[in-house]
């Protein structure tokens, strides 16, 4: 009997187990997924949770349940994996052999990172809200507000999602309208980036959005500390910003099994080939979403398009195949806007998200890089695409892995 | 792309202003491009950074991000500000005649 092994049933590893269950002669392999716990977060929905949008159990269902039939589950931390040995150490000491290796153990925040973070003031005035505990303390926070200075501050590149700030500020600026004290709150938004977002004609529309919104966005500012008994954030460059309410993005980094396992760059992200999605220096070992150093955005639609690339390479690489050069660095993102609005981004490693209409060239209904209701209503309905279709590897309609130029203007 | 003249040289830049090919650079070139971002005189300290930059994109391909340069360069975070004001990565690695670190993308 052969063995794939997955390290990880978060969005990546789970589509990967239904793809390669589906192609993979059950008489031939074994396949075997790991993950630390049987809770599988819907991570894109965590924005949502401070905003009383949706609650906690929302966003929470079994791992096991989407985990395909004829695929084993086990729930346990993974301590090591040694790759000279074709080999992973589970904590409890097991050890599981593989013939092919699928890592997908997707990345975590590090608020330890900034020094003084977690110390006085965490989750006081201080949150975040890419843990669930994280988000259900900060609805608390935003409940009992009743103005001040909100300071929206990304640690340091990459972190997951990179619109989620945008998103975030746009849609405290939608709640505290309706709560009657956005007059009596000044919202700032501090990033490392030199503006809104990464790609220059999508930071220049989501920049006129933020300030017609009157959201301050302060560039290039790389945050190295927090004075919590203060309320007083500090950059490396020493410019300070004071704060009642801190909701950070902390740095991110990947899972601690890759910092053991001596596999993962300085923020523990395993290197891995741009195009072929294999890990740099192993042959039998392949990296999906999250968890690779890739350049590409760290979100689930990513981890869509890439899927589709290794199961076409991870099937040539057992057939003893060349691999396919094929991924392209597509990500496809909807940007909360707030009053019920969307905006709908389209881009890949060398594309910058360009105006159109989507999925159908000149129809939509979706529309690209403009706000729209109808984005809003796609945004939603993604929720329910993800556990039915992302998740269960299966081929979304009129979406392609490639990003396409059809129905876009440049 | 295009091309410009940085200390007597014709050199090859990106859009973003940045050098598109590593082997035109120079020790010269290098301070020519840091007076233009208001770094003036290079110190030891910068060419510490400057040195690790150079052998990292050789051996990985690409401009390291600032944490690898902390990591591996012998200084820290704060002294990358105070060298290089603002923009650590960007600007170490424009000096060091590579292109953006991609972290930065």
């Amino acid at each position: 009997m052969k063995k794939l092994l997955i390290l990880g049933a978060g969005t990546a590893g789970t589509m990967m187990a239904a793809k390669m269950r589906r192609n993979l002669d059950r008489d031939d392999w074994e396949i075997t997924v790991v993950d630390q716990d049987d809770r599988h977060i819907y991570q894109p929905g965590l924005l949502f949770i401070p905003f009383s949008i949706y609650r906690t159990r929302d966003v929470i269902k079994p791992r096991s349940r989407y985990i395909p039939r004829g695929v084993d589950f086990i729930t346990s931390e993974i301590d090591v994996i040694e790759p000279d040995r074709n080999r992973v150490r589970l904590s409890g000491g097991v050890e599981l052999e593989y013939d092919f290796l699928v890592i997908a153990t997707g990345s975590r925040i590090v608020p330890e990172e900034t020094e003084g973070l977690t110390e006085e003031g965490w989750q006081e005035t201080a949150f975040d809200f890419y843990t669930l505990d994280g988000a259900a303390r900060l609805e608390g926070a935003l409940e009992a507000w009743e103005g001040g200075r909100l300071v929206l501050n990304v640690v340091e590149m990459p972190i997951k999602c990179p619109i989620a700030p945008i998103e975030f500020v746009c849609l405290a600026d939608w709640y505290l309208t309706e709560k009657g004290v956005r007059d009596k709150t000044e919202i700032l938004y501090a990033t490392p980036l030199e503006g809104a977002f990464t790609k220059p004609r999508a930071s220049a529309m989501l920049g006129d959005i933020l300030d017609k919104k009157n959201i301050k966005v302060e560039g290039l500012y790389s945050a190295g500390s927090v004075d919590g008994a203060n309320g007083v954030l500090k950059s490396w460059d020493e410019r300070e910003i004071s704060y009642d309410l801190l909701v950070t993005i902390p740095t991110h980094m990947g899972s601690e099994t890759i910092e053991r396992s001596d596999m993962g760059d300085e923020l523990s992200f395993v290197p891995t080939n741009k195009n072929t999605l294999q890990a740099d220096g192993f042959e039998n070992i392949f990296v999906l979403g999250d968890a690779t150093d890739l350049p590409s955005s760290k979100a689930g639609s990513v981890a869509h398009f890439q899927g589709e690339v290794l199961e076409e390479n991870l099937l040539r690489a057992i057939m003893g195949r060349p691999l396919v050069n094929e991924f392209d660095g597509h990500a496809n993102c909807f940007i909360e806007t707030g009053f019920g609005k969307a905006v709908l981004i389209d881009f890949n490693y060398d594309v910058e998200p360009l105006p159109g209409k989507y999925p159908v060239p000149g129809v939509g209904p979706l529309s690209l890089l403009g706000e729209s209701e109808m984005n809003h209503w796609g945004k939603m309905a993604f929720r329910w695409i993800y556990w039915n279709m992302l998740l269960k590897g299966a081929e979304i309609p009129g979406v392609e892995s490639r990003m396409s130029m059809a129905g876009k203007w440049s | 792309m295009g091309t410009t003249r940085i200390a007597g040289q014709e050199i090859e830049v990106n859009k973003d202003g940045f050098m598109s090919n590593p082997d035109q650079w120079s020790p010269e070139i290098a301070a020519e491009l840091a007076r233009e971002a208001g770094i003036d005189p290079l110190t030891d300290k910068h060419w510490q950074v400057i040195d690790f930059c150079r052998r990292d994109a050789a051996d990985k391909g690409e401009a390291p991000g600032v944490r690898r340069i902390t990591k591996n360069a012998g200084v820290s975070m704060k002294e990358m500000y105070q060298l290089f004001p603002r923009g650590p990565g960007i600007l170490s690695a424009k000096i060091s005649g590579l292109t953006k670190p991609k972290g930065c993308i």
